[in-house]
């Protein structure tokens, strides 16, 4: 199986640090915070792969630290330690030691994202159409009719009407956004999709259809992907393999379907006891 | 062909200076031209003011440059910078030492009293700004005696001898941060001989402020204090006077004192912040200097100086705080320059503007929308 | 009270940088060069970034043209030109764009194709084409840098989404020698075409923002358009499908200025550029000459 994306260490600490921070904080503490000096260890020694066509979860509750891995691959944060190496066509690439434009350069056009907060992931000043012309604008297409033709086929295999495309953002559904969030996040074919929260806060119905659609793009272009979530419900939909995380690290990982069945850690037992 | 002969334009821009010429000199039958010295004297902070925007301590051309303008304290301070452009540069000072300023004001908000006392001096801080009737028919007897009668009584030896800087009080106690030895060994970012492409250095930002627009200053440091940003400033010390220039001698190297300059210089104590080292929490600082007497325009300089800190450190939350929208719009000459040129002739790109118009509107009329 | 004497205006200092960085900006096409900008005796906007080039580069003996809307009689051109002739002792001053060799201007390239061995400094307010989709500076440096352009060209696809036209009308923006993109100075788009393969080197200056920039002579110079959506001058063409002529010396092939007669009343349309309508109108009656 060929290997997208290796993760060894990865943490991230706010604040100035010091030397007990890794060593008097997480779930045997209670607690992400530092005694010593106040700073907050957000994740500490994340480690994981991610295979072609693969499907990873990150699940845990808030303050879990679920997605600040996330956050790091996107490069939307800086990590304290750690490394991450990407395979793309026969290319390696260690992302926390590419510079500025390097990263951006696989931001635009190797990684696709799709925020909860649709604020984050499209731009409210121009129509959709316009969102996942952008795009493809970075690029380099030149031909209007192509750019628009894409921006149809993406919108049309995300549902969104393409009789819309040329309305603001700011007009649709949350379950719309989301919808143009991930035709854009799209538009580049990405080998790599991060999805982060994305159904959180929609209703049922929509949510439903959004996973199914995830599910639909996976099946038919083998993007791998990253779903961090705290809905159980979700991981077991969509994740192939899952991440269990609880105040920054990670406390059970393995086959969906056996942590789901039986899990090891105390706090996985509870969560998948609550589970409605 | 070696020249062009002049024809409607320039006949137009002829004409144009003398009238401009003659609104300056239309009541020469009831007076005499303004005197240089007068505009000096007399309207000393319109005086200072020009030469603080100029940027060019020259009070005698700065005298013409308000004569000559009408007024005008952009076109003033404009032609002032201009002079500037046409001078080499002959060497350079040291940093000026302003606590071996003569003084003529010197106030602290911090304290009821400080060594050296609380001097109002010459302000109109607590006048009340009622007409002054009396002066719409001041005679030139009535005038020359409240110049000689001033001195009458004076006991120079009640003055002291030297005004120590309030913020050494604090220095040596601890709240506010020692002077960094690094400071001196770098030499300040010359704004005339290098331009700002930000991120800029803070003196960049304080010399750019120091010739800025005093309305423009206001403006953006009035923003600040009312809620766009929190400096919430105490004035430590305001001081005005009279600040010595030094230079080397030629031949011994010695510093020698060319001249003097009159500046306004003011020091603010703004909320205190955490160390970066861990060490107890300290009072910032924000700091305003400007030639001339201009308390307004030192107090909004300290102001900015303070929010571009926390800017530059901390990312921009408001204008006040973010370095472009600062330092690119307070240059009067830059900001008048530019407003003053929409009056010139737009013609072509106002053809162009049409063109598109007219097809934009010619499509909608065929149906051509898809 | 001293008086200037350098030639120029400026100090030496101040021209030799002025030259550096015009050597930078023709060495980096499109590249805004960032200089320290001196104070002119002109307003900011009234041409002082173009009238720092020319100062800094005219010579003795060397003959100048200025104009402003295409006219060397517009009041602007008239300031620049006289300032230009009071601080530099021994040039010469034209109207003919076939005599001059330095040529200053705002807002036109004359419709004659310049040579070689002839400069046209073109006066800019605002210098980067990206400030109407990013307003710090610090931002749209790193765009330039990476040639990052996406959000400009969306601004272009949904100008044809509303509009099924790119509505820029002046300031068109233009890539040169395939990577920066300049705004060309408030030239109408009919002027960007003359900026591909010059033969004359083209230099951009603004004062007020303090840049300098240049396009090199035959360098590519491509206004930003799509494939199939083309980049497309101003129409000059009336209700009837006839393309307008100058109403002075009958050509068809230039800019035209659109004023009303202030007599008539009526519109009336005659060529921008004054020196090109005086050629017209000789090379016409030399004809007539030579055909009578």
């Amino acid at each position: 199986m060929d290997k997208v994306l290796q993760v060894r260490e990865l943490s991230v600490v706010y604040g100035k640090g010091c030397a007990s921070c890794y060593k008097k904080t997480g779930p045997d503490f209670n607690s992400n915070i530092c005694p010593d000096c106040g700073s907050v260890v957000a994740a500490h020694d994340v480690s994981f792969d991610l295979y072609r066509g693969e499907i990873l979860g990150i699940m845990g509750e808030s303050g879990s630290g679920k997605s600040t891995a996330v956050k790091c691959l996107f490069f939307d944060e800086e990590p304290t330690n750690g490394k991450a190496l990407f395979y793309d066509e026969d290319q390696q690439y260690n992302l926390f030691r590419l510079n500025k434009a390097q990263q951006r350069r696989l931001r635009n056009h190797r990684f696709g994202m799709v925020y909860q907060n649709p604020n984050l992931g499209l731009n409210f000043d121009i129509s959709a159409g316009g969102n996942i012309a952008e795009r493809l604008l970075m690029s380099n297409v030149s031909n209007y009719s192509d750019i628009r033709g894409r921006a149809v086929s993406l919108l049309s295999r995300t549902e969104v009407l393409s009789e819309r495309m040329d309305e603001m953002p700011k007009n649709f559904s949350g379950g719309m956004q989301q919808r143009v969030q991930i035709a854009k996040a799209l538009a580049t074919n990405p080998p790599l999709l991060f999805l982060d929260e994305v159904t959180t806060g929609l209703d049922l119905s929509v949510q439903a259809a959004i996973l199914d659609l995830i599910l639909e793009i996976q099946q038919q272009s083998q993007t791998s992907m990253i779903v961090v979530t705290h809905d159980l419900g979700v991981i077991r939909l969509l994740a192939d393999r899952t991440l269990v995380m609880k105040y920054g690290r990670v406390i059970e990982t393995g086959l969906t379907d056996q942590i789901l069945e039986d899990p090891q850690h105390a706090y996985t037992q509870r969560l998948v006891a609550s589970a409605l | 062909m070696a020249y062009v002969a002049i024809k409607g334009g320039g006949q137009a821009i002829d004409g144009s200076k003398t009238v401009f010429d003659y609104l300056r000199a239309k009541q020469s039958a009831e007076s005499s031209p303004l005197d240089l010295d007068t505009i000096q004297n007399q309207l000393r902070l319109l005086h200072g003011r020009v030469i603080s925007e100029g940027g060019v301590y020259h009070p005698r051309l700065a005298a013409l440059a308000v004569k000559q303008a009408h007024g005008d304290t952009l076109e003033a301070a404009f032609a002032l910078r201009a002079y500037r452009s046409t001078m080499p540069r002959l060497a350079e000072t040291e940093a000026l030492d302003t606590s071996r300023m003569r003084i003529t004001r010197r106030i602290s908000s911090a304290f009821k009293d400080i060594p050296g006392g609380q001097m109002l001096g010459a302000t109109t801080d607590y006048h009340l700004r009622l007409m002054r009737m009396e002066l719409l028919n001041e005679s030139p007897e009535q005038f020359r005696t409240i110049a000689s009668e001033w001195f009458d009584g004076l006991n120079i030896d009640d003055i002291p001898d030297t005004f120590p800087k309030v913020l050494e009080g604090l220095r040596k106690e601890g709240l506010i941060p020692p002077l960094s030895s690094q400071v001196r060994d770098n030499a300040p970012f010359d704004i005339t001989r290098e331009p700002l492409v930000f991120p800029v250095p803070r003196s960049a930002a304080l010399s750019t402020m120091a010739r800025g627009e005093q309305g423009s200053l206001l403006a953006i440091a009035y923003s600040n204090m009312r809620g766009y940003g929190d400096v919430h400033p105490t004035v430590a010390e305001l001081r005005v006077g009279y600040v010595p220039v030094m230079l080397p001698h030629p031949i011994t190297g010695k510093p020698m004192e060319i001249g003097e300059v009159e500046m306004t210089e003011c020091e603010i104590v703004a909320m205190y912040e955490d160390q970066e080292d861990g060490s107890k929490p300290v009072f910032s600082l924000g700091y305003g200097a400007c030639f001339g007497h201009n308390e307004v325009k030192a107090i909004s300089m300290a102001i900015l100086d303070r929010s571009l800190q926390i800017g530059m450190t901390k990312g921009p939350s408001n204008p006040s705080e973010d370095p472009e929208f600062v330092l690119l719009h307070v240059d009067g000459i830059d900001s008048m320059g530019f407003c003053t040129h929409y009056k010139m002739p737009h013609y072509v790109t106002f053809q162009s503007d049409m063109d598109r118009l007219r097809t934009t509107r010619k499509k909608q009329d065929d149906g051509v929308q898809s | 009270m001293t008086t200037n004497k350098s030639f120029g205006f400026m100090d030496e200092y101040a021209k030799k940088e002025i030259r550096r960085s015009s050597l930078k900006a023709v060495a980096i096409p499109g590249y805004q060069v960032p200089y320290s900008s001196r104070e002119m005796p002109m307003g900011r906007g009234f041409g002082t970034g173009g009238l720092q080039l020319t100062l800094s580069l005219i010579g003795e003996g060397e003959t100048l043209k200025v104009i402003d809307q295409g006219a060397d009689d517009s009041v602007n051109a008239v300031n620049l030109r006289s300032f230009i002739e009071m601080t530099c002792p021994g040039i010469h001053t034209t109207t003919s764009t076939t005599e001059a060799g330095v040529i200053q201007s705002r807002h036109r390239i004359p419709e004659r194709p310049l040579r070689e061995d002839q400069l046209i400094v073109l006066q800019v307010p605002y210098p980067d084409a990206l400030v109407v989709v990013e307003a710090s500076e610090d931002k749209r440096k790193i765009l330039h840098g990476e040639a990052d352009y996406s959000r400009l060209l969306v601004k272009l696809y949904e100008d044809i989404v509303k509009f099924d036209e790119i509505t820029i009308s002046h300031r068109y923006p233009t890539r040169i020698h395939g990577h920066y993109v300049i705004d060309p100075s408030p030239i109408p788009r009919w002027d960007v075409p003359k900026m591909h393969q010059s033969a004359a080197l083209i230099l951009l200056g603004a004062g007020r923002e303090k840049k300098i920039y240049a396009v090199p002579p035959y360098t590519d110079a491509e206004p930003l358009a799509f494939e199939d959506v083309p980049f497309r001058v101003e129409d000059f063409t009336d209700e009837n499908g006839q393309r307008r002529p100058c109403a002075r010396c009958g050509c068809t092939t230039s800019f035209l200025d659109e004023y009303i007669d202030s007599s008539t009343g009526d519109y009336v349309y005659r060529c921008s550029d004054a020196d090109w309508c005086n050629e017209q109108l000789m090379d016409e009656s030399l004809l007539e000459v030579s055909n009578g």
